[in-house]
C-alpha cells in the first residue's frame, strides 16, 4: 500500500462503521494496538547532519530499514539518536521518499552511489518516480555498458587456455589484435582487395595504341599479367572464404550474413568465366558478370569500422529516404505530365511521351538542365520555370531537415522503446502490488487461522508466522475481514474462484438424476449461495466428493488444492446439517480436534446426513456410497 | 484547343501566384480568421483553509495532538486542503484492490459532504471521523441511517438499500468464496426490511431503525468495534 494511502486507513477503518448495521454477523475483533503512544519525533543523524521527522512517517514502509525495527541496531543511546555513517546528500532523498512516497534521483549524483544506499536502506530502486525513472535508467545502462566494454577488453588481454582452434581462429579473423598472425592476415586481405579494385580499374584504361589498330585499353594488351593478378586475388579470396567458413561458430549463419554473400559475390565472376571461356554465345553475358568485381570494394567494410556504420545509419533511415523517393516520384509524374501535354502541340518536340518527359522533370528538379530537353511553347516554358523552381525547393530544402529528422527520429524510437517497456513494467508492477496485497491478506487469513487453530489444540509450537506483519497492515486486513463479515461472502484467490465455478456448472447435470445425487446438488447449489463463513466450508469439503464423482482425473489435483481450505474448515462447526446451510449460521464455533481428519476429503462427504466426525469409521462408512455415487455419474 | 487550354491554365497558375505573392506582402488583406481566444486562465487550485484548533477542538471529541495527527495526515494527501469526490475515489479503491469501491466511496463521500460543495475540507472530514470515533452509539447509528438515506429524506427506501448493497457487495469484486450471485444483494436488502421495518410500510425510518439496532446484541457490539483507532 502506498504510503499516503496508509495515513487514511483510521478513516477507511472508520467509515467501516457503515456496514455494521447491514452485516449479519458479528465483526471479528480488532487487532490491539500494543505499542500505542503519542507521535514521537526522531533525530536521524547522518554523519553528523541531522535530520528529524515523525516516527510515523518511517513507519508508513516496515520493510525498510528506517521503517522496521532494524533501525534500533544504529540507536545510539548517549545522544538518543539513530546515527547512520552514510552518504548525508543521498539520504535526503531517502528521507523525502517517507515524507512523500515518491523516489527521486537527483542528477548529480553517481549512479552507482546512489544503489549502494538505496540497498543499505533497504529501498528497492523501481520505486523512482516516473519524473526521474528515465534518468536513472538511461545512467544506469551507460554504466552498464561501460562496466561491459571494459569487462570484454579485459576478456581480450586475457588468454583462454581452453579455447579450440576453430574459435581461435574465430576470434583472430574478428578481431585482428588479438594476435601478430591475425594482424598478419587482415593487412594482407587488405591489401589485395586493394589490388584487385586498382586491377579492374587499370584494365579499362586506353593503353596507348598498338601500330595497326585503334587504341586498346590495358586489360587486353596485358592481358596474361592482368589475368595472373586477377586468378591471385581470387585465390587469396577464395581462401580467406573458406577459412571463415570453416572457423564460424555457425556455419548456417554465417552463410546468411551480409559479408559472405558479398565475398562469394565478389569471386563468383571469375569461376563462371573460367567455366564459360569455352562458350562464345555467352561472352556477353560474362562481360556483364565482370561488373559484380566491384563488389570487392564493400569487402573493405570489415576492415574500416565508419563504413559499417554508415551502413547501418542508411539501413535505419531506410523509410525516411523511402519517403523522400516518394515524393520525388510524386512530382516528377505530376511534372512530365504537364510537361507532356504542354509541349504536345509544339513542332519536332523531343517531349514524345511521359516516360520521356521523365527524363526533362529530373534533370530540371535537381537543377542539372543538361539542355538536351527544352521547352519550346509558352505554356511549357511556365510549367518548367515552375518545375525547376520546385525542384529547389523539393530536393534541396528537406536533405537538411531529414538529416535531423533521422538523428532525432532515431532517438525518439529508441526512447518510445524504452517507454513502452517501462509502461509495461510500470503497468506489471501496479499489478504485482494489488496481488500482492490481496494475496497478502488470504497468505495472513490462512496463516491467522492456522495459529488459531493450532494454539487452541494446544501443541506447543510456537507460533510461526513468518514476519510478524505490521500493525498497519493487520489493520487492514481485519478492514477486509469485517467486509467479508458484512456480506457473507468471502475472498478468495483466481484459481480457487475458476475451480469452483467449473463444479457449480457441472453441478447442473446430475441434479435430474437421482435423489442421492439431487441431494448433492441442492447441497452444492446452497452452497454457491450466501452462507456464513463457516458453514460453507462444508460444502467445500463436498467439493473433493463432487469431484470425484464428476472428474476422475481432476480428484487427485483438487484434492491437494483443497487442503489448503479444509485446514479452515477446522474452525467450522462440523455438527451441522446440510439444510441447516440455508440459514446463514453466525455461531461461533470452538476449534474442535477435528483438524486432524480433515485431510481425507472423503471422510467429510455429506449424504444428505452431514455429521462428518473426526472419528475415523467415517470414511469407511461412507466410501461405499461414494463408490455408488461414482458408478451413477459414469452411466451419464 | 488544348494548347489554348494549356495556355490558360498556365496563365490561371501565374494569376494565383502573383495573389499569394501579394498576400505575403500584406497588400491583400484577406479575411484572416482572429484567433483572439485567449489562452483559458488557468486557475491556481482553490486552497482551502481549516478553522483554527480551539474551534476544531470545541466541535469535535478530539484531542489537540489528536487533531493535529489528523491534519498533518491529511495536509499530506490533500495539500489543497481538500478532497475532491475523485481523489477520494482514489484513496478509497486502494484499500480494496480486488472489487470496484468507487460506488460505496461516492455514498461514503456524501455522507462526509454536510454541506455537499463537492469536497471534502478538514472539518468535515474531523467531524465526521469524531461522530464515528468518538460519538455515543446513537450518533453512530444516526451517521450510518445518513449514509444509507441517499437522498436524506429520512427514509431508507428499498432502492437506495439496494443501491448501498450493491456497492457494498461491488468492492467484494468477482473472486469471491461462495460465488456471488446476481440476487445476493437483493435478498440481503430483503432480510434487512424484514429484520428493520417494523409497520411494514416498505421504508424504514430513523425510530424503526435505531430502535431495530439498539434491540440487536451483535450490532451494538460492533459498534464499540472501531474505538481505538486514532
Amino acid at each position: 500500500m502506498a504510503a499516503g494511502v496508509a495515513a487514511w486507513l483510521p478513516f477507511a477503518r472508520a467509515a467501516a462503521i457503515g456496514w455494521m448495521p447491514v452485516a449479519n454477523c458479528p465483526m471479528p475483533l480488532a487487532p490491539a494496538d500494543k505499542n500505542k503512544r503519542q507521535d514521537e519525533l526522531i533525530v536521524l543523524n547522518v554523519s553528523g547532519r541531522r535530520f528529524q521527522t515523525w516516527r510515523t512517517t518511517l513507519e508508513r514502509y516496515p520493510d525498510t530499514l528506517l521503517g522496521s525495527t532494524e533501525k534500533e541496531f544504529f540507536f545510539n543511546e548517549d545522544t538518543k539518536e539513530y546515527f547512520f555513517d552514510r552518504d548525508p546528500e543521498v539520504f535526503r532523498c531517502v528521507l523525502n521518499f517517507y515524507r512523500t512516497g515518491k523516489l527521486h534521483y537527483p542528477r548529480y549524483e553517481c549512479i552507482s552511489a546512489y544503489d549502494d544506499e538505496l540497498a543499505f536502506y533497504g529501498i528497492l530502486p523501481e520505486i523512482i518516480g516516473d519524473c526521474c525513472y528515465e534518468e536513472y535508467k538511461d545512467r544506469k545502462r551507460e554504466n552498464a555498458e561501460r562496466l561491459m566494454d571494459d569487462n570484454d577488453s579485459e576478456n581480450n588481454q586475457e588468454s583462454m587456455p581452453s579455447l579450440s582452434f576453430r574459435q581461435t581462429m574465430w576470434r583472430a579473423f574478428e578481431n585482428p589484435h588479438t594476435s601478430t598472425l591475425a594482424l598478419v592476415f587482415y593487412y594482407v586481405t587488405g591489401f589485395f582487395i586493394a589490388v584487385s579494385v586498382i586491377t579492374n580499374v587499370v584494365e579499362t584504361v586506353p593503353c596507348g595504341t598498338v601500330p595497326g589498330s585503334k587504341e586498346l585499353p590495358c586489360g587486353e594488351r596485358y592481358s596474361v599479367a592482368f589475368f595472373c593478378l586477377d586468378t591471385a586475388c581470387v585465390m587469396i579470396f577464395t581462401v580467406e572464404y573458406l577459412l571463415r567458413l570453416f572457423a564460424a561458430p555457425s556455419r548456417y549463419r554465417f552463410i546468411r550474413s551480409v559479408m559472405s554473400i558479398i565475398d562469394v559475390v565478389a569471386i563468383m565472376p571469375y569461376y563462371i568465366g573460367l567455366v564459360m571461356t569455352n562458350n562464345e554465345d555467352v561472352s556477353g553475358a560474362f562481360v556483364t558478370l565482370r561488373v559484380f568485381r566491384v563488389f570487392r570494394i564493400f569487402k573493405f567494410s570489415r576492415h574500416s569500422q565508419g563504413l559499417r556504420i554508415l551502413g547501418y545509419t542508411l539501413k535505419s533511415c531506410a523509410s525516411e529516404l523511402g519517403f523522400l523517393l516518394f515524393s520525388l516520384t510524386m512530382a516528377i509524374i505530376i511534372f512530365a505530365t504537364v510537361m507532356f501535354y504542354a509541349e504536345k502541340g509544339s513542332s519536332a518536340s523531343k517531349f514524345t511521351s511521359i516516360p520521356a518527359s521523365f527524363w526533362y522533370t529530373i534533370v530540371t528538379m535537381t537543377t542539372l538542365g543538361y539542355g538536351d530537353m527544352v521547352p519550346k511553347t509558352i505554356a511549357g516554358k511556365i510549367f518548367g520555370s515552375i518545375c525547376s523552381l520546385s525542384g529547389v525547393l523539393v530536393i534541396a530544402l528537406p536533405v537538411p531537415v531529414i538529416v535531423s529528422n533521422f538523428s532525432r527520429i532515431y532517438h525518439q524510437n529508441q526512447r518510445a522503446d524504452k517507454r513502452r517497456a517501462q509502461k509495461k513494467a510500470r503497468l506489471a508492477r501496479i499489478r504485482v502490488a494489488k496481488t500482492g496485497s490481496s494475496n497478502a491478506y488470504l497468505h495472513s487469513k490462512r496463516n491467522g487461522l492456522l495459529n488459531e487453530a493450532l494454539e487452541l489444540t494446544g501443541t506447543p509450537e510456537e507460533e510461526h508466522m513468518g514476519k510478524t506483519t505490521s500493525l498497519i497492515e493487520s489493520q487492514h486486513h481485519h478492514l477486509l475481514h469485517c467486509l467479508e463479515k458484512t456480506t457473507n461472502h468471502e475472498f478468495i484467490d483466481e484459481q480457487m474462484f475458476e475451480q469452483n465455478c467449473m463444479e457449480s456448472s457441472m453441478q447442473n447435470y446430475p441434479s435430474t438424476r437421482s435423489p442421492s445425487l439431487s441431494s448433492h446438488a441442492g447441497l452444492t447449489t446452497t452452497c454457491c449461495s450466501r452462507r456464513s463463513k463457516k458453514t460453507t466450508h462444508l460444502p467445500n469439503s463436498n467439493l473433493p466428493a463432487t469431484r470425484l464423482r464428476s472428474m476422475q482425473e481432476l480428484s487427485t489435483i483438487h484434492i491437494q488444492g483443497s487442503e489448503q481450505p479444509s485446514l479452515t474448515t477446522s474452525r467450522s462447526s462440523l455438527n451441522l446439517k446440510a439444510d441447516d446451510g440455508l440459514r446463514p449460521n453466525c455461531k461461533t464455533s470452538q476449534i474442535t480436534t477435528a483438524i486432524i481428519s480433515i485431510p481425507t476429503p472423503p471422510a467429510l462427504t455429506p449424504e444428505g446426513e452431514s455429521r462428518p466426525t473426526p472419528a475415523s469409521p467415517g470414511p469407511n462408512t461412507n466410501i461405499p456410497s461414494i463408490a455408488s455415487n461414482v458408478v451413477k455419474v459414469s452411466a451419464l | 484547343m488544348g494548347i489554348q487550354g494549356m495556355e490558360l491554365c498556365a496563365m490561371a497558375v501565374v494569376v494565383l501566384l502573383f495573389i499569394a505573392v501579394l498576400k505575403q506582402f500584406g497588400i491583400l488583406e484577406p479575411i484572416s480568421m482572429e484567433d483572439s481566444s485567449d489562452s483559458e486562465l488557468e486557475l491556481s487550485t482553490v486552497r482551502h483553509q481549516p478553522e483554527g484548533l480551539d474551534e476544531l477542538q470545541a466541535q469535535t471529541k478530539f484531542t489537540k495532538k489528536e487533531l493535529q495527527s489528523l491534519y498533518r495526515g491529511f495536509k499530506n494527501e490533500c495539500p489543497t486542503g481538500l478532497v475532491d469526490e475523485d481523489t477520494f475515489k482514489l484513496i478509497y479503491s486502494q484499500f480494496f484492490p480486488q472489487g470496484d469501491a468507487t460506488t460505496y466511496a461516492h455514498f461514503l463521500f456524501n455522507a462526509f459532504d454536510t454541506d455537499g460543495n463537492g469536497a471534502i475540507h478538514f472539518e468535515d472530514f474531523v467531524v465526521g471521523l469524531s461522530i464515528l470515533l468518538r460519538g455515543t452509539v446513537h450518533e453512530k447509528l444516526k451517521w450510518a441511517f445518513n449514509l444509507y438515506d441517499i437522498n436524506k429524506d429520512g427514509y431508507i427506501t428499498k432502492e437506495e438499500m439496494l443501491a448501498i448493497m450493491k456497492s457494498i457487495y461491488d468492492m467484494m469484486g468477482r473472486h469471491t468464496y461462495p460465488i456471488l450471485r446476481e440476487d445476493a444483494p437483493a435478498e440481503h436488502v430483503e432480510r434487512f426490511f424484514q429484520k428493520m421495518d417494523r409497520n411494514k410500510d416498505g421504508v424504514v425510518t430513523i425510530e424503526e431503525f435505531l430502535e431495530t439496532c439498539q434491540k440487536d446484541e451483535n450490532i451494538m457490539s460492533s459498534m464499540q468495534l472501531f474505538e481505538n483507532v486514532i
